[in-house]
């Protein structure tokens, strides 16, 4: 079944006609970064958020990022995603110059190879829970019935088959994170990135989704990082990088 | 179709202002077709003139006659192909409320210079040889009650004494632009009874109506016929009769260029108001459309959005505008009676609505979308939070 659900889902991304898919070369960091610094300038005044940083995450990785509020986990994170852009330093993913891409380009490559999973689960409120789900594949080639057949299997995997033409506010905190889970894997990207992703639920709900994304990781293979306050969450993670101030202590 | 489907459930999102907002474009793009209305009425005779036709009048004033020897001098000129006479009566059926124009008019001549003035044969021929015999355009029968062979008395302001007509005929409108409010009987009674009661006013006419062999001759004609009366008695001024009928208008012509300015003025207010809820929803979106950004849709598909959205609902309010314009133009014409002898809502007018709802939806969308497509998605994940 496991097997299954991995193999519908690979297959029907490549038949996506997107050559923009990364690959990871074994041996390689997926995620490298290298001297990579975040400042902000107001008037005169330069305010540092990441102070050179060094990190690599390995294809099938679950990592942590964890760090006080204000320590620049989140635009690290942002910036790993494509959704903000170094002042300085090197950023690849899977041997893409990500920071030297175009808007477009960017957008594309997100499109193709992130998964975002967000605190607030960001999800359209006048699109039903399948709708959100298929929302990505809008942007591939695939035809109506091959979306359906991967939102269905998507909706099997997070549980929520009963729950597909509810809207999200007819659903839980929990079911509405398993609703962008879904979302997030629907295009099979390699890489998945977490902001706060049980910040907003209670302790078991948020056990039920660490439980999912750690089935994500290991059933499928996707490589995860993820950004929690919450030490039991990081837990979850195989590594744990912790940020102060903009700078990786470890 | 899910872009459709996206833009729909988003503009009915917040239903009362989604509401609130059409009803707005409808009442002004409605108030903007009425109004476009009313101007086309005050240029209707104007359009619906022939090129074919002159108006010859006494170069003082249309209130001062001529005399009828002009008639023959004025057929002598080259290019005339034929001469008919009209005479405004402006008398008062049964109440000065019950305003309608009457012409005292040379028939034949004068009906075959106007074949939009539809009769049958059998009402042609009976008005022909009806001495006091008259005949009405369809609207103003109707407005009436009017039916041939009814006894129609007018009371005469210009002429004196109560004038009795036998309404020998009903006429239509070639097409709907053609007036059908008018009255008309025979020139030849009106100058039988003054020349026994009023003799010094018998055989002089208001105008003369000239029918050109080539319209392209018209100024040529024109110029032939004023200079034939030069220095005489009662100079004339002819001139198309188009110009002849703007002439009239251009007495209101400041009363059609406030009309007009209100349109245009209704149309910039409503626009200011969708723009507000445009950006109001925009504004409110910001989150949703950095989440888009960040699954990988561009900055054009937001921007699509938001203008589609804005499109679907001054589309929504105007061709319900224009549905309404109908109904209410036709109310606002039978309140008018026959102040207005073509009132209708032409092609041009809706063509106008219909481009002024797709204007507001435009213009409300613009800067929306720019600063929708503009927002980084750090920015507006961050706005959600």
């Amino acid at each position: 079944m496991k097997t299954g659900i991995r193999a519908e889902l690979r297959a029907d991304a490549s038949r996506a006609p997107d050559t923009t898919k990364i690959e990871s070369s074994p041996g390689f960091p997926l995620v490298a970064i290298r001297a990579l610094s975040k400042y902000y300038v107001r008037g005169e005044q330069v305010i540092p958020v990441l102070i050179d940083i060094d990190l690599d995450v390995y294809a099938g990785d679950f990592v942590a990022l964890m760090g006080p509020s204000g320590s620049g986990k989140s635009t690290l994170l942002n910036m790993i995603a494509g959704i903000d852009k170094p002042s300085s330093g090197e950023l690849k993913i899977g041997g893409v110059d990500i920071v030297s891409l175009g808007d477009a380009d960017l957008a594309a490559w997100r499109a193709a190879n992130v998964g975002f999973i967000f605190q607030f689960y960001n999800l359209m409120p006048v699109l039903t829970a399948y709708q959100n789900i298929e929302l990505p594949l809008m942007l591939t080639s695939l035809s109506r019935f091959e979306r359906r057949e991967r939102v269905e299997t998507a909706l099997a995997l997070v549980g929520l088959t009963d729950r597909q033409e509810h809207y999200p506010n007819e659903l839980s905190g929990g079911q509405e994170q398993r609703v962008a889970i879904a979302r997030a894997l629907i295009t099979d990207p390699m890489l998945i990135v977490a902001d706060e992703p049980t910040g907003d639920l209670d302790r078991v709900t948020a056990g039920e989704i660490l439980a999912l994304l750690d089935r994500l990781n290991r059933e499928l293979g996707k490589t995860i990082i993820m950004v929690t306050h919450d030490p039991k969450a990081a837990e979850a993670a195989h590594r744990v990088v912790h940020l102060e101030k903009g700078v990786l202590v470890d | 179709m899910y872009i459709v489907l996206l833009v729909l459930k988003n503009a009915l999102r917040h239903k009362l202002r989604t509401i609130l907002t059409i009803v707005g474009i409808v009442v002004a793009i409605t108030a903007f077709g009425l109004l476009r209305t009313i101007v086309d009425a005050w240029y209707a005779g104007a359009n619906a003139s022939s090129s074919a036709r002159l108006v010859t009048r006494n170069a003082v004033s249309l209130v001062f006659s001529m005399p009828l020897t002009y008639e023959q001098k004025i057929r002598q000129v080259p290019g005339v192909a034929s001469v008919a006479l009209a005479n405004w009566f402006g008398g008062v059926y049964v109440s000065e409320r019950n305003f309608f124009p009457q012409f005292a008019i040379s028939a034949p001549a004068y009906l075959d210079m106007y074949p939009e003035f539809i009769l049958t044969p059998e009402e042609r021929k009976a008005f022909l040889a009806d001495r006091t015999g008259a005949i009405a355009g369809r609207k103003l029968a109707d407005q009436y009650g009017w039916k041939i062979g009814d006894q129609i008395p007018l009371r005469g302001t210009i002429f004196p004494g109560t004038w009795t007509f036998t309404l020998r005929g009903i006429y239509d409108g070639a097409d709907k632009g053609t007036d059908q409010s008018t009255f008309f009987f025979h020139w030849d009674y009106l100058n039988e009874t003054m020349k026994k009661q009023f003799p010094r006013r018998a055989d002089q006419t208001g105008v003369f109506v000239v029918q050109l062999k080539d319209p392209q001759q018209a100024a040529e004609v024109s110029e032939a016929i004023d200079a034939t009366f030069k220095n005489s008695l009662a100079e004339t001024l002819t001139e198309t009769e188009k110009a002849f009928q703007l002439g009239f208008v251009a007495m209101t012509e400041a009363i059609l260029l406030a009309i007009q300015a209100v349109s245009f003025v209704v149309i910039v207010i409503i626009m200011a108001v969708m723009a507000n809820t445009m950006a109001m929803t925009a504004r409110e979106r910001y989150g949703e459309y950095a989440t888009l950004k960040a699954l990988g849709f561009g900055k054009g598909f937001v921007a699509l959005m938001i203008f589609a959205e804005s499109f679907a609902i001054a589309l929504a309010g105007g061709a319900a505008a224009v549905a309404l314009t109908f109904p209410l133009a036709r109310a606002f014409a039978d309140a008018m009676g026959s102040l207005f002898p073509i009132f209708f809502v032409s092609e041009d007018t809706v063509i106008m609505q219909l481009g002024a709802a797709i204007l507001v939806g435009f213009v409300a969308a613009c800067v929306p979308a720019w600063k929708a497509a503009r927002v980084r998605i750090v920015d507006g994940l961050r706005a959600v939070a």
